[in-house]
């Protein structure tokens, strides 16, 4: 006889309710056809495929779910969406998974959270990102020095990577803008603690 | 033609690694009579991360430039970058939520504007303005004898409703554009591809992957050069040519110039103002070639 799984106990039918209403999809209409699988280019590198997931989802397994790299390697490429028999968004769906994830602090690829928190830090303090900046920062999160640095002879000469941070011109705004960036997130995280999740 | 004005949002990139695409939009626009008037004060618009990690922070970042657009009375603003467009485009439509209007507003200094206004690509400003056959009648220096293909990346067209770029999987706004200016222009197939976006900081095999698939098509369809208009691309299949070529245990030799770049080679612009040399695979060979052709035909 074949051996049987019995995933009762794992199902989460409020974490199904939960994805829609956040994403605005009607997942219970993916019939599994792997369209948005197949057209993936990031699937290489995740552990579960797109289709899988969106099962997972259907089935309320939301360990499953959100504890995979694959929500994280996502290039938010919308090749899925738009091949999507059923016109379901899957990129909507995989970034609310993403979003779910990073509020409860499952971060199954912390170097790519990582990447994204460099670059906030840059736009926090200077109102717009500048390359070297983000570099610096990543490289210190991550303690991984030699990142590109095949790149750094060429990218300097090119001059490619601002070198020097292009903080928004006071004189340009009443208030400066830079500030009001900083503001815009520091709000964002004081709400974000208030209603107790993750920033 | 008399001159039109847009409100200009440049982007990060425009200062930084895509100062050549910045550099050649001004230069097309100023021989176009379209002025660019760049909004006072403008901030980063999140990119990626800001929506990786949450999208009202997101919008909040976006909309803060739309309401300043809004202030200063402007209709349409313009941007060359993609990712920049599809961010605002993606925060003007859900302004029109009141929930989520009033999730961001929190965030704002004060309340953004009711109307905010549109923002649109520099390729459809451009090309709002001048059909094929305008363009082509500004054409002072053909690009006769340049087979070249178009590469838009994922985010030009995509969403269909949001983007509004024609066919999501064949959009061929570039192409008119480049075969006004005199060049073949082939069907490049992977056109909409995504290069590995974001990723070749954090993971790099992510995008050496993806756009070794993309040069190396366009080396093996014997494409002049493969033309873009996405400042991350760009980076991706020019500068991190040599990583997807390793990737791929290969070579590439491709030029992979902005549109801009050859829309301002082919009405006329000297060099020097379009940023040639930024470009890390050279266009010199291209140029021969094209001087060639004009000589030829
Ligand atoms: S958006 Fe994400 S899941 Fe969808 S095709 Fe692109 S990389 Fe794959
Ligand atoms: S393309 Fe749509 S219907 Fe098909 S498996 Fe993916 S989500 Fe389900």
């Amino acid at each position: 006889m074949n051996k049987v799984t019995d995933i009762s106990s794992l199902r989460d039918p409020a974490f199904t309710a939960a994805v829609q209403a956040d994403s605005g999809q009607d997942v219970t209409t993916c019939y599994q056809c792997g369209n948005c699988t197949a057209g993936c280019p990031a699937s290489f590198a995740y552990d579960r495929q797109v289709s899988q997931i969106m099962r997972g989802v259907q089935l309320g397994l939301k360990d499953e779910v959100l504890n995979t790299r694959s929500i994280w390697m996502c290039l938010s490429c919308s090749t899925c969406s738009l091949r999507c028999p059923n016109n379901i968004d899957v990129a909507a769906v995989m970034e609310t998974l993403r979003h779910m994830a990073r509020k409860e602090g499952r971060v199954t690829v912390p170097k790519v959270e990582k990447f994204w928190f460099s670059f906030l830090d840059t736009v926090r303090v200077f109102g717009r990102t500048y390359e070297i900046g983000t570099m610096a920062l990543y490289m210190l999160r991550s303690l991984r020095i030699f990142t590109d640095l095949d790149l750094a002879p060429e990218a300097l000469k090119k001059r490619k990577l601002g070198l020097i941070p292009h903080a928004i011109p006071r004189q340009d705004v009443p208030d400066d803008g830079a500030r009001a960036v900083g503001r815009i997130m520091q709000r964002y995280r004081q709400r974000a603690l208030r209603e107790g999740v993750r920033p | 033609m008399s001159v039109v004005s847009f409100a200009y949002y440049p982007g990060c990139s425009a200062k930084g690694s895509s100062a050549d695409y910045e550099r050649s939009t001004r230069t097309v626009c100023g021989l176009l009579d379209i002025c660019l008037e760049e909004l006072p004060g403008w901030n980063c618009c999140g990119s990626t991360p800001a929506h990786a990690v949450d999208t009202e922070l997101s919008a909040a970042l976006c909309v803060r430039n739309l309401d300043i657009a809004a202030q200063c009375g402007a209709k349409t603003v313009l941007t060359p970058c993609p990712s920049c467009l599809s961010n605002l485009r993606h925060a003007g439509r859900r302004m029109a939520t009141p929930e989520f209007r009033a999730r961001v507003n929190e965030l704002l200094d004060a309340p953004a504007a009711e109307t905010l206004p549109e923002v649109t690509s520099v390729m459809q400003g451009i090309a709002r303005q001048y059909d094929k056959a305008a363009l082509t009648a500004r054409v002072k220096k053909p690009l006769t004898g340049l087979r070249l293909g178009a590469y838009y990346g994922c985010l030009m067209s995509r969403p269909a409703d949001l983007m509004d770029f024609g066919d999501p999987e064949n959009p061929t706004l570039m192409e008119e554009m480049l075969t006004a200016c005199g060049a073949e222009v082939v069907d490049f197939p992977l056109k909409t591809s995504c290069c590995g976006a974001s990723f070749g900081i954090p993971e790099r095999p992510m995008t050496a992957r993806n756009s070794a698939k993309i040069l190396d098509l366009a080396v093996n369809m014997g494409l002049d050069a493969l033309v873009v208009a996405c400042p991350l691309c760009q980076m991706n299949l020019d500068l991190r040519q040599k990583q997807a070529a390793k990737s791929a245990g290969t070579t590439f030799d491709l030029p992979v110039p902005y549109f801009t770049q050859l829309l301002g080679l082919a009405l006329g612009a000297p060099t020097d103002q379009l940023g040639l040399d930024k470009l890390c695979v050279s266009l010199d060979g291209l140029l021969k070639k094209a001087e060639g052709g004009q000589q030829c035909g």
